[in-house]
C-alpha cells in the first residue's frame, strides 16, 4: 500500500479546525497520487472550460432556429454539424452542457446538503426519532428516483431551478443514510460526551464537532451525487420533461437527436451521448479517488 | 426464536415503509393543480361542479379524513380511472405489469450470468491487466445512460448489421411476448448493461474481501488447491450478500425499464407510465409508483429473509 506514516488519532482531537486541515492535507496528498483520479479532475475541468469559455472562441447563434441551414453534416463552419432547427451542433454541445453540469452540480449539493442535516439528525436523536426518520428514508428509496421525479415534472413543469430543487428533494436519501451512520460512530466519542457534560447543546455538537468530523464522507458522497443527477437530469430530458428548447443539456439534445438515428447523423447523437459518459466517469473517478485517500483515518 | 422475531421485525418494517409510501403518494394526488376534482371533470367544470364533485368525493374533508378514505380505497383494490385510456389503473397494471416483470428478469438474468464470473474473475486476478480492462468497461457502463447505449444497440444490430429488430415484441400477453425471442433481445441487454456494472462490482468487493479472511489462510495452510477454495468456500460466502443487493436493486431495475420500454416501444408498465407523464394521467402514474414501491419493500424484505435462511450471521447482527 502507501508508504505514508500517518499516525492513526488515538485521542480524536478536540479542534475540529486543526483535525480539517492535517487530515485534509494528508487526503489530499493521497489523492493526487491516484492517476485515475487525477485523469478524472482534468477531463471535468476540460470540460468545464469547454462550456464557459468554449462559447468565446466558437461563438454560435443558439436562440434563433434557421432552417436554411437545418442536418447540414460537419463541416469547417459547422464543426460538428447542425441539427434538425438549424443550431450549430458544436455550440449547442457547450451550451447544453453548461446546463447539465449547472444541474448537476447545484441539485447533487442540494441533496447532500439535505442528506447530511437529517442523517445527522436522525442519528444523534437515536431512539423513535430515528426509526421514523430513517423509515420515511426507506419509503423513499422503495420508490424509484426517476418515477417520483417524472411525477413532480410532470405536474409542475419545472425550470432549470424547478429540476435542481425536485432533484434535490428525491436523491437526498443515500446521503441521509451515510450521515446517520457515521454520526452513530461520532456522538458516543470523548469529545461529544465532554461538550456535553460541560454544558454544550445540542445543536452545537452536532455543527461544530459532528459534521466536521463526517466532512469526508460528505465531500465524497457530493461527488457521486452529482453524477447521479447528472444522469438523471439527462433521463429527465430524454423522456421529455427537462427544459423547454431553445434551452437545453445533453439529455434533451439526445431526446432530439432520436429521430436521427434512421438517417445516419451521428454528430446528434454521439457528442452529447459521449460527453455525458465522459463526465459521469469524472465525478465517479474523482469520488472513488477520494474515497480511498480518506480511509486513511483507519477503517471504522 | 430470534429468527422468529427477526422476521417479525422486518414485517412491522416493511409495513411501516409501505404506509409511509402510501402517505407520500396522496400527498402527491394532493397537490395536483386543482385537486383531484379538476383532473377528473376537465378544464371546463364550473366550480359548482367542482364543490359538489368534492362533497360527493369526501374531498372537502379535512386532510387526515381525506387520506383515511384514500387508504380505505386503495386496500379495497380501487387505483382510480385512467383520464386517458378510460379503464381502471388495476386493470391496466394488471395487463402490464408481468410483460415489464419478464423483461425486467430477464435482464436480471443476463446479468447475474455476465457480472458474477466477471466479478470473480477480477477478484482473483486483482490488479492484472483483466481487472484493469473489466474495471474500466464497467465504469464506462455504470456511466452510460440506459437510452444511449440501447440506441448504440439499435444502430450497431438492428441498422448495421440486421440481426435483430428494433422493436421490441407488441404482443398482448407474456406468452405472445416469449413467443419472439429475437425482439427481445436488444430490450434485455440494454436493460441488463447497467446491472452488469453494479453487479460485477459487488461481486468483485465481496469476493476480495472473503479472500483476505482467515479462512482462506488456513485452508490454504492445510494444502486445499486455490481453486477448490474458491469455489468451495469463498463463492458461497461471497454470493450471499448478492442476494441482498439483488433486492435493493429493485428500484434501478424499474426506473431502467422506464427507459428501455420507451425506447424499444415495449408494450409494459414503463412505457404505460411514460405516456402518462406525456398526457398527465395522474391515476396511472401515482398507480405504477405505488405498485413499484410495494414490489421494492417485498423484494428488499424477501431478500432478507432469504439472506438469513442462507447465512445466520445475518439475523444476529441486526
Amino acid at each position: 500500500m502507501s508508504s505514508l506514516s500517518t499516525p492513526s488519532p488515538v485521542t480524536p482531537p478536540l479542534s475540529a479546525d486543526s483535525a480539517g486541515a492535517t487530515a485534509g492535507r494528508v487526503m489530499l496528498r493521497r489523492f493526487l497520487r491516484n492517476r485515475v483520479a487525477v485523469a478524472g479532475v482534468v477531463v471535468l475541468a476540460l470540460f468545464v472550460l469547454f462550456c464557459l469559455l468554449g462559447p468565446v472562441l466558437y461563438p454560435t447563434d443558439q436562440t434563433r432556429t434557421d432552417l436554411t441551414s437545418a442536418n447540414l453534416p460537419p463541416s469547417a463552419e459547422h464543426w460538428l454539424g447542425t441539427d434538425a432547427v438549424g443550431f450549430d451542433q458544436l455550440g449547442r454541445l457547450m451550451e447544453g452542457g453548461r446546463l447539465s453540469l449547472l444541474i448537476g452540480f447545484a441539485a447533487g449539493a442540494l441533496a447532500t446538503v439535505i442528506g447530511t442535516l437529517w442523517g445527522a439528525i436522525a442519528g444523534y436523536a437515536g431512539g423513535w426519532v430515528d426509526a421514523v426518520m430513517m423509515r420515511i428514508v426507506d419509503a423513499g428509496i422503495a420508490i424509484p428516483a426517476l418515477f417520483i421525479l417524472l411525477v413532480i415534472a410532470a405536474i409542475s413543469r419545472p425550470d432549470a431551478l424547478g429540476l435542481i430543487i425536485i432533484l434535490g428533494l428525491v436523491s437526498w436519501l443515500v446521503p441521509a443514510r451515510l450521515l446517520r451512520a457515521e454520526t452513530l460512530t461520532l456522538k458516543n466519542r470523548d469529545y461529544i460526551l465532554t461538550l456535553r457534560a460541560i454544558g454544550g447543546s445540542h445543536s452545537r455538537s452536532i455543527v461544530h464537532h459532528i459534521l466536521p468530523n463526517s466532512i469526508s464522507t460528505i465531500i465524497v458522497s457530493v461527488t457521486f451525487q452529482i453524477a447521479d443527477a447528472i444522469l438523471l437530469v439527462a433521463y429527465v430530458s430524454y423522456l421529455g420533461l427537462g427544459v423547454q428548447s431553445p434551452a437545453t443539456d445533453w439529455g434533451g439534445m439526445l431526446s432530439q437527436g432520436l429521430t436521427a438515428t434512421y438517417s445516419g447523423r451521428w454528430w446528434l447523437i454521439l457528442p452529447p451521448g459521449l460527453s455525458i459518459i465522459l463526465v459521469v466517469c469524472a465525478f465517479n473517478a474523482i469520488g472513488d479517488g477520494l474515497r480511498d485517500a480518506s480511509e486513511i483515518r483507519g477503517r471504522r | 426464536m430470534t429468527s422468529f422475531w427477526f422476521v417479525f421485525r422486518r414485517l412491522v418494517q416493511a409495513v411501516t415503509v409501505i404506509f409511509f409510501v402510501t402517505v407520500v403518494v396522496f400527498l402527491l394526488l394532493d397537490a395536483l393543480p386543482g385537486g383531484p376534482a379538476r383532473g377528473i371533470l376537465g378544464p371546463d367544470a364550473t366550480e359548482q361542479q367542482i364543490a359538489a364533485f368534492n362533497a360527493s368525493q369526501g374531498l372537502d374533508q379535512p386532510a387526515v379524513v381525506r387520506y383515511v378514505l384514500y387508504l380505505g380505497r386503495t386496500l379495497s383494490g380501487d387505483l382510480g380511472v385512467s383520464y386517458g385510456l378510460n379503464a381502471p389503473v388495476t386493470e391496466l397494471l394488471a395487463e402490464r405489469l408481468p410483460k415489464t416483470l419478464v423483461l425486467t428478469t430477464l435482464a436480471a438474468l443476463v446479468a447475474l450470468v455476465i457480472a458474477v464470473p466477471l466479478g470473480l474473475l477480477q477478484a482473483v486476478r486483482q490488479n492484472r491487466l483483466v481487472d484493469y480492462i473489466a474495471t474500466v468497461v464497467t465504469f464506462v457502463l455504470y456511466a452510460t445512460p440506459v437510452f444511449f447505449f440501447g440506441l448504440i444497440l439499435i444502430i450497431a444490430f438492428s441498422q448495421a448489421a440486421r440481426w435483430f429488430p428494433s422493436q421490441a415484441p407488441q404482443g398482448q400477453t407474456v406468452g405472445d411476448v416469449l413467443a419472439e425471442p429475437q425482439a427481445l433481445v436488444l430490450p434485455v441487454l440494454a436493460g441488463a448493461a447497467g446491472l452488469i456494472a453494479v453487479f460485477s462490482r459487488y461481486t468483485r468487493s465481496a469476493t476480495l474481501e472473503n479472500l483476505s479472511e482467515d479462512y482462506v489462510r488456513t485452508a490454504l495452510a492445510t494444502g486445499t488447491p486455490y481453486p477448490r477454495i474458491i469455489r468451495q468456500h469463498v463463492l458461497r460466502n461471497s454470493l450471499t450478500p448478492l442476494i441482498a443487493m439483488l433486492g435493493y436493486q429493485i428500484p434501478v431495475l424499474f426506473g431502467g425499464t422506464l427507459v428501455v420500454e420507451q425506447l424499444f416501444n415495449y408494450p409494459g408498465m414503463g412505457l404505460l407510465f411514460w405516456n402518462a407523464a406525456q398526457s398527465s394521467d395522474y391515476p396511472v402514474l401515482l398507480g405504477c409508483v405505488l405498485i413499484i414501491a410495494i414490489a421494492t419493500v417485498l423484494g428488499s424484505l424477501l431478500a432478507d429473509l432469504a439472506q438469513s435462511v442462507i447465512d445466520p450471521r445475518v439475523r444476529s447482527t441486526r
